[in-house]
């Protein structure tokens, strides 16, 4: 057999959560410019699919990068339990003075993740709606 | 350099019990998967291959070829099986998604001629699945 290929653990988690993209940076009629729709003053929501990416060493004992229940209940503490269910511009610090776009969700999210302490993040995946997906690796 | 994946689906059924490890810790580590008898899921398999399409025939690979690799290695090896037991580059592995996913590399890497392999993704369910790209180390068994 040829060699070993490097192997990521994906998974797959959903939140719901309203946001409004809106910067006080732009005047009225800059902000409907450019966010359209996605300004509307009182926000709107998607339900979210985000897909964590893990990799490392397989441990031969479990053939596992990392044990499932610990990533879910890192995942559940770290983002679902702040985002779910929530307003993304109200309820997030970091969503206060940085637009909440699924772009910077994936950075947020991703920066909330990277220290899981079992295995390496790879990257992080945020699909918006079925047609808008976005990806950060950190970098 | 183009990628092309072909998708392809197969049931089978296994269990997660290592023998160096007393019942209840096998317990405590694998949860229900450790249930004796085994279960099953429905595997979504993704290959993806890298190359460059022929000047030619606008191909990176011959589809129908890639189709009868997937079908002699992957199907016929593990549709309808119990892992643990009826695949032999499984004996010694837990067959978690990462263990298998790493067998399938290992039987299509060297199968495929016509452009090279790029990407495994083996899903055991929607929200779980197990990714390989070229080089990595390798793991041992138990």
């Amino acid at each position: 057999m040829s060699q070993s290929p490097k192997i990521e653990l994906g998974r797959r988690y959903r939140f719901a959560a309203s946001h409004r993209l809106h910067t006080d940076k732009f005047s009225e009629e800059e902000n409907a410019r450019v966010f359209g729709k996605c300004a509307n003053p009182y926000g709107h929501g998607h339900n979210y699919v985000l897909e964590v990416s893990v990799s490392g060493d397989v441990d031969p004992a479990t053939g596992m990068i990392a044990n499932l229940a610990e990533l879910d209940s890192f995942v559940e503490r770290e983002v679902i339990a702040v985002f779910d269910h929530k307003s993304l511009n109200e309820d997030v610090e970091a969503f206060r003075s940085v637009v909440p776009t699924t772009e910077n969700l994936c950075i947020e999210i991703f920066e909330r993740l990277k220290n899981f302490p079992k295995a390496k993040l790879e990257r992080v995946r945020v699909q918006e709606t079925t047609n808008n997906s976005f990806e950060y690796s950190g970098e | 350099m183009v990628l092309i994946t072909r998708k392809i689906e197969f049931s089978a059924s296994h269990l997660y019990h290592n023998p160096a490890l007393s019942p209840e810790e096998n317990r405590r580590v694998f949860g229900k998967c450790n249930n004796p008898h085994g279960h099953g899921h429905n595997y979504s398999l993704e290959v993806t291959v890298a190359g460059e399409p022929d000047p030619i025939t606008g191909m990176v690979l011959d589809l129908k070829e890639l189709k009868e690799i997937l079908e002699r290695e992957v199907m016929q090896r593990m549709d309808h099986r119990f892992l643990n037991y009826e695949v032999a580059e499984l004996k010694g592995q837990i067959p978690t998604c990462e263990n298998i996913s790493r067998v399938i590399w290992q039987l299509l890497e060297p199968k495929i001629k016509q452009g090279r392999l790029h990407r495994v993704r083996l899903y055991e369910s929607a929200d779980l699945f197990a990714d390989c790209y070229r080089n990595g180390l390798d793991a041992g068994t138990f």
